[in-house]
């Protein structure tokens, strides 16, 4: 994280300044350095943290200032809540004590250790020490707090405005009602149809927001931005849940005969056939939420490493190309953020408008 | 790799999270927002029958007046042509009637003339008999006192005295 | 590795072919039809997720498999 910021810095102003002399200055010193790790560099940034880094940089002297957000651990183990913030851990130099249990942190995961803060590493370099069940506020959810926030002060600041007698939108209402608009018409109403759409309207609203501001904040380069919110597996699997269970429990009988008696067809083939929808009900979730962490995420390290161009290839004459294909991914990103939010919420409805389809067809 | 393990404390908090958010915004946002939409679309839709009715309305109203005066331009024509034949006949009438009045005048005027004449006719005669009588009777007191030339006299006035 | 690599390509291949043919039809569509457009797009925008699904799958099980 440290180095990733640093890089980031050195190639944004080193293309803003443009100096070859400058530049060569810096190439010198990076040669210097150990060979630079651009796949753990890229993993380390699109992974949670325990911290929330703001700047860093290094000194001539060759020391570290660092400024980053201690965030909150919290950790269930052996039967008790433990609370602590994670600056106690000095970057995983620090063995915690708590009680009987020393906890220590590695490669920003929580290992059970004895006192000396000992790990064990099995043949491919991992761990084999128990972790704990982590709670902890990590750099995620703290963004994603943030994130709920900033949909509190859009959306709830702008129904306010609604208030009163009907007139035509002004403000903030001008931005966020074609939005919502957008959802309901050209998504909910559409896929789900009429009727049935005003239960699933809510639902689908917060979760086409939700996704998309969170995509958007993961797309900010610098601090409070830059978390990989969106495209962490677990964000996508919690909202795929929701999907999963709402489609399920709203399925219609005509949904499950489809399912387990889809009519029209013999009974030999229906044996065969069963099992396919059966999968079926746990592959579109599935895809929903492979979909939106696998974009995000391919979106983040795309950004990253065009970027790491500059100190993989170790020349700074590459850094016009490097920063202005970056600059491209970003702007695709903004209509990727977009349009995954949009699928998102499209495919959900869809799956509902199947669900609580009531025709035979 | 652990990027595809979801991580148990994040999904707490996301789960956590989005409840609290579809919570909260269901309440205090989309109810709102998607309420005051409606009553603002059926309130336009509304507003825009109701300028559509007024519309029919009054493009009707001036259906019904061209109408009206369509029809009174009619009937005005119509009462002035009634007026026109009546005016011509009462002419006519008046004409036809003066006419006779005038023929029956001057029939009766001619007759008035016709019978004057006769009635003078008769009495000239009457008067030149008498006259005639008196003119002979002086005659023959004169031409009597020679006898030959009285009676040639009276010959001779006779045979002049030839009326008619 | 390298093998996995090479999967990855056919899938990239596959899933490119297939949301191009997409693309295609839906851009004759448009063209032949421009009174449905709407219609037309969403239906596009599915089936390429569709395919994207497939082509995530395959990705997710190479990598899987790999491991």
């Amino acid at each position: 994280m440290v180095k990733s910021f640093r890089i980031l810095l050195v190639s944004v102003f080193i293309w803003v300044s443009g100096t070859i002399l400058f530049a060569e200055e810096h190439e010198g010193k990076a040669a210097e350095e150990q060979q630079f790790d651009a796949l753990g560099m890229i993993m380390h940034h699109i992974s949670d943290s325990h911290f929330w880094h703001v700047i860093a940089f290094e000194k001539k002297d060759g020391s570290v200032f660092e400024i980053s957000i201690p965030l909150p651990v919290i950790l269930i183990y052996d039967g008790s809540i433990h609370l602590f913030l994670s600056s106690a851990f000095h970057h995983g130099k620090s063995v915690v004590q708590k009680g009987n249990h020393f906890f220590k942190l590695h490669h920003d995961k929580i290992y059970v250790t004895d006192a000396a803060g000992e790990l064990t590493f099995s043949e491919d370099g991992t761990p084999e020490n128990i972790k704990p069940l982590d709670f902890s506020i990590t750099k995620n959810v703290a963004s994603m707090w943030m994130s709920v926030l900033i949909i509190f002060a859009l959306f709830v600041s702008s129904a306010r405005k609604y208030k009163g007698k009907p007139s035509a939108p002004s403000g903030i209402q001008s931005f966020v009602e074609p939005l919502i608009l957008f959802v309901r018409d050209d998504i909910v109403i559409e896929q789900i149809g009429e009727e049935k759409a005003d239960r699933f309207m809510p639902f689908l609203l917060t979760v086409f927001f939700f996704v998309w501001i969170n995509n958007l904040i993961g797309l900010i380069p610098f601090f409070p931005g830059g978390s990989n919110v969106s495209g962490n597996i677990a964000f996508t699997f919690t909202l795929a849940l929701f999907a999963f269970i709402l489609i399920n429990v709203n399925g219609t009988k005509t949904y499950w005969k489809d399912i387990f008696a889809t009519p029209g067809v013999p009974g030999m083939v229906r044996i065969i056939l069963i099992p396919i929808e059966v999968v079926g009900i746990f592959t579109k979730p599935f895809a929903l939420m492979i979909r939106l962490f696998a974009n995000i995420t391919a979106g983040h390290i795309v950004i990253l490493s065009l970027t790491s161009l500059v100190f993989i290839l170790k020349t700074v004459y590459v850094s016009p190309v490097s920063m202005s294909l970056t600059l491209f991914m970003f702007l695709l990103e903004l209509l990727v953020g977009l349009l995954q939010a949009y699928i998102f919420t499209l495919l959900s409805a869809l799956f509902i408008g199947m669900a609580v389809h009531n025709e035979e067809h | 790799m652990n990027l595809l393990s979801p991580d148990p404390g994040l999904v707490f908090w996301t789960g956590l999270t989005f409840i609290i958010l579809l919570y909260v915004l269901s309440k205090y946002a989309w109810r709102p927002i998607l309420h005051a939409i409606r009553v603002r679309e059926h309130t336009i839709k509304y507003a825009l029958a109701a300028a559509e009715r007024s519309q029919q309305e009054a493009e009707s109203m001036e259906k019904l007046k061209k109408k009206t005066l369509a029809e009174a331009a009619l009937e005005r024509d119509r009462l002035i042509a009634e007026a026109r034949d009546l005016k011509s006949t009462i002419i006519d009438d008046a004409k036809k009637s003066a006419q006779k009045e005038a023929d029956k005048i001057i029939e009766s005027t001619r007759q008035m003339l016709k019978k004057e004449k006769d009635d003078v006719l008769k009495q000239m005669k009457e008067q030149v008999a008498i006259l005639s009588v008196d003119i002979a009777g002086k005659l023959l007191e004169q031409e009597l006192k020679t006898t030959v030339k009285q009676k040639e006299l009276i010959n001779k006035y006779l045979e002049e005295m030839s009326f008619n | 590795m390298s093998l996995t690599a090479i999967g990855l390509g056919f899938i990239v291949i596959g899933a490119g072919l297939g949301i191009g043919l997409i693309g295609k039809g839906a851009m004759e569509a448009m063209g032949r039809q421009p009174e449905v457009l709407p219609k037309i797009q969403t239906a596009m925008i599915i089936g390429a997720a569709l395919i994207e699904g497939v082509a995530l799958f395959a990705i997710v099980l190479a990598w899987l498999v790999d491991k």
